[in-house]
């Protein structure tokens, strides 16, 4: 009797011990993919509307953002860019050497000149960058961005796209995003947090 | 004299107060069975070639009626888009057979919604500023509309 007691005992620890062994494993993959996340992004060289080219290597110490769009946006783009000039204001010193990067989908209409001309309706902290076709695919796949094509009836066409503002440290790490739909407040207290980093 | 001061006084505010609301006001179209309400734009980014155009559509008449074509004095192309968002991707397409205005019904232009695409623009188009343009129903024709401009990212939904 004492055995099977001793048994019994012994079978719940071995439950329990796996049970916490089981709680452990999802917490480590739930971090995993959480942290999955932080992938996002990649080292780039990249085509200015200032002219000369911009080099990730050369952004440590500034905290940056990135957001993909073309100039024949109707509303999300502008939306996004005026909403951040605005947020760049707002947040005054904090954000001094903040920069934020508008690389185009579009780059077959949006050339250097167009691009130069369009950012140049928002902050100056916003710089316009146009990769080639390849280095946007490139880019695609490591941001995990979105694009397409999408024919119009006057033989152009408009471009579906991903809307999500990518934020950097100043060590060049992923630290989150923002969402086109969240509220602006919000938008600002996340560039708040990232630049206090 | 004291009475006379009163009357200029008050008559100085009753105008303003006209001229605030008429300035702030929404304005409407009937046309037909159909009421066309507050249709406004926004400004465009300077050197940009797209402007978007939003307004509130009722249909009072028992028969179905459909939007199918938009002029602009703005802009060479005008199309008929349709905007959503799809987890994080911004998609938009062009309705080539219009919006149809169901009977009884009333349909609105809205931010991330059915939009007016004004496209090769011929000028900036600038809040404060209007500019005119028209819509082409199926059964009710045409009619002549005035847009409002909007602040950059501003919305007159509400006014619609
Ligand atoms: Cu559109």
């Amino acid at each position: 009797m004492k055995h099977v007691r001793m048994i019994a005992a012994a079978a719940v620890s071995v439950a329990l011990a796996l049970g916490a062994v089981a709680w452990i494993g999802a917490d480590l993959l739930r971090d995993k993919t959480s942290s999955s996340v932080f992938d996002i992004g990649g080292p780039f060289v990249l085509a200015s509307a200032r002219g000369g080219t911009v080099d990730s290597k050369t952004l440590a110490g500034q905290s940056y953002a990135v957001f993909f769009g073309f100039t024949h946006c109707p509303e999300v783009c502008p939306t996004t860019l005026y909403e951040m000039s605005n947020n760049l204001v707002s947040l005054g010193d904090a954000a001094e050497d903040f920069r934020v990067f508008f690389i185009t989908v579009d780059p077959a209409r949006d050339t250097l000149a167009v691009m130069k001309d369009y950012v140049s309706n928002f902050d100056p902290r916003i710089e316009a960058l146009v990769p080639t076709d390849d280095q946007l695919k490139q880019l695609a796949s490591e941001f995990r961005v979105y694009y397409a094509r999408v024919p119009t009836s006057d033989g152009g066409y408009t471009m579906d796209h991903t809307a999500t503002t990518f934020l950097f440290d100043r060590n060049g790490s992923f630290t989150g995003t923002l969402s086109y739909d969240e509220a602006a407040e919000t938008k600002q207290a996340k560039l708040r947090k990232l630049l206090g980093r | 004299m004291k009475l006379y001061n009163q009357i200029v006084l008050a008559s100085a505010l009753a105008l303003a107060c006209v001229m605030t609301i008429a300035s702030g006001q929404a304005h409407e179209i009937t046309f037909g069975n159909l009421v066309i309400h507050h249709p406004w734009s926004r400004q465009s980014p300077m050197a940009a070639d797209v402007a978007v155009g939003f307004m509130t559509i009722t249909n009072n008449s028992k028969e179905d009626d459909r939007l199918v074509k938009v002029t602009s004095e703005i802009s060479t192309t005008v199309q008929i888009h349709d905007m959503k968002m799809v987890g994080d991707v911004m998609k938009m397409e062009e309705l080539p057979d219009g919006v149809i205005i169901p009977a009884g019904a009333t349909v609105k232009l809205k931010p991330r919604a059915l939009h007016i695409m004004f496209m090769g623009l011929k000028r900036q188009v600038v809040e404060g500023e209007e500019f005119s343009g028209s819509l082409t129903f199926e059964k009710a024709g045409t009619v002549t509309v005035d847009y409002e401009v909007a602040a950059p990212g501003g919305d007159m939904s509400d006014m619609e």
